[in-house]
């Protein structure tokens, strides 16, 4: 198994070489008798999913021993779009349904699944240097700011949030996904990030989270979908069979995300 | 083979692009603040590179220490270094955390990331090795017996460089100016590293490029077209001035 988090186009190539692997294994695995899986199973999963599906793949292969699980994450408009453009994966988890309506519309998957939710909150350095307390403290001259770009869900979703508290948050800089957002505030470059709350939690006492009043806040729900051209389906079926099973459900829930 | 394997990737821009909508696409507000940001931002390094770079070629050749082949390797290295680990250097060096960043911003408030001057200082970073090292190669191969006749007739080490040295090595300096300038116009890895994106203050060409794919793939290809188009043009410059036969590089 390959815990990768990477920009976009090293995910691309890792996509592409995982793809062929995957290939190879499934037509060795189809010679073979019996219900057990083989070969390995390549999923794209929006960034924010990187802690919660390393540990979902650990168990699925402890269920599956002869599967190898290939992770390969970034923002879903990325994955989207790298699906699109025919990186041979199996199973795509995007972070917004408006990612996957794009691979569904494109004939990429049939349909999809919601297995998870999220909500947003504001991640800060540790000692908080710029005083925030809530979100119109973002809207602040000389507060710095990063966000997502608006095409990545965490991106869209910042802004229902800022919608909802009726402020316009000029931001320094627009990051790729919802991990180079909060990187950003680890490194106390900024003063504040928009992030789930998820990634906030697993960022341990590198940021410190402010939370977004529920009348403030925006959702956002997770869906998962084999995907049509496959090179595994079967294990491409199987892990989003798991992922959507009560061991998979707790594992999400484990680590903050919400029933969809 | 070879030929072909550089060539096809680049006709396929040409073949994929979006020759109908061109003007549209490249008339619109966010692709022109990117370009003019693009070439304001290449300029201003090329020249910090010119003024830094060329005292420091002018080392590189000319002084015989210990240690200089060490200088050179430093020189050098942003050539060879991936320029995203350059710009993530940078910032753990001139970021508001930063070794020497976290001075400036207590004492002035000030930070370099996420600014304008925050681009410039990475495509310097990775852009000066390509004017230096052009630099140091003709005043290495510069003629010495001219610098020396101007000394013997009383001329001072300032004299001769300004009067002697640089018109002698002026055609690289030019060549290895418009070098650097094209590696400052293309910079991806470092500028966004170290300056952060967003439209108008950092967001430059090839940055714009890499945003515009998710969103409008016809705009990326666009977008990519014209820094094709500048890439031609330098190498016509570089063709017309230098390459020909006898011609420094």
């Amino acid at each position: 198994m390959s815990l990768t988090r990477t920009g976009v186009l090293a995910g691309t190539l890792i996509v592409l070489l995982a793809g062929c692997g995957g290939s190879r294994s499934s037509q060795a695995g189809a010679g073979s008798s019996g219900t057990s899986l083989h070969g390995s199973v390549t999923v794209l999963a929006a960034a924010s999913l990187t802690e919660v599906f390393g540990t979902l793949a650990e168990r699925f292969r402890a269920a599956h021993p002869g599967v190898t699980v290939k992770l390969s994450f970034g923002a879903s408009s990325a994955l989207a779009q790298q699906i699109q453009a025919g990186a041979p994966a199996d199973v795509f988890a995007s972070a917004a349904a408006k990612n996957m309506q794009q691979v569904i519309s494109a004939g990429g998957a049939t349909g999809s699944s919601n297995f998870a939710a999220n909500v947003m909150e504001i991640a800060v350095p540790p000692g908080n240097p710029a005083g925030i307390a809530g979100v119109a403290d973002l809207a602040r001259k000389g507060v710095k700011v990063a966000l997502c770009q608006a095409q990545v869900p965490c991106g869209a979703t910042a802004q229902e949030v800022f919608s909802h508290a009726g402020v316009t948050v000029r931001p320094v800089t627009e990051e790729a996904d919802v991990k180079s957002t909060l990187t950003k505030v680890e490194t106390g470059e900024v003063d504040a990030g928009v992030v789930y709350v998820t990634d906030v939690r697993s960022a341990g006492g590198k940021v410190k989270g402010i939370a977004i009043p529920d009348a403030q806040n925006a959702r956002t729900e997770y869906p998962i979908a084999a995907l049509s051209k496959a090179p595994n389906p079967a294990a491409a079926a199987a892990f989003v069979a798991f992922v959507l099973s009560a061991d998979g459900q707790s594992v999400l829930s484990a680590d903050g995300f919400e029933k969809p | 083979m070879g030929f072909g394997f550089l060539l096809l990737p680049l006709l396929a821009l040409l073949v994929r692009a979006p020759w109908r909508g061109l003007h549209r696409l490249l008339s619109d507000s966010a692709g022109l603040t990117a370009l003019r940001l693009s070439l304001e931002c290449a300029t201003a390094a090329t020249a910090l590179s010119v003024l830094f770079g060329v005292p420091l070629a002018w080392v590189l050749a000319r002084v015989r220490l210990p240690g200089i082949g060490l200088l050179r390797a430093v020189v050098t290295l942003p050539l060879v270094l991936p320029p995203v680990v350059g710009g993530l250097a940078l910032l753990l060096a001139l970021g508001r955390n930063g070794v020497f960043g976290r001075w400036l911003y207590s004492a002035t408030g000030y930070s370099l990331p996420f600014t304008t001057a925050g681009v410039i200082v990475a495509e310097t970073f990775v852009a000066m090795p390509f004017l230096v090292l052009t630099v140091e190669g003709a005043i290495r191969s510069a003629d010495r017996d001219l610098e020396e006749a101007a000394a013997t007739l009383g001329a001072s080490r300032g004299m001769v460089f300004g009067r002697i040295t640089l018109p002698l090595v002026s055609p690289s300096l030019l060549a290895g100016s418009v070098l650097c300038w094209a590696r400052a116009l293309g910079e991806f890895g470092a500028t966004i590293t170290f300056a952060g994106n967003f439209p108008a203050t950092t967001q430059t060409m090839p940055l714009a490029v890499y945003n515009r794919l998710e969103v409008d793939p016809e705009q990326a290809v666009a977008l990519s077209l014209v820094l094709l188009a500048v890439a031609v043009a330098v190498l016509v410059a570089l063709r017309d001035r230098w390459l020909r036969p006898g011609g420094g590089l």
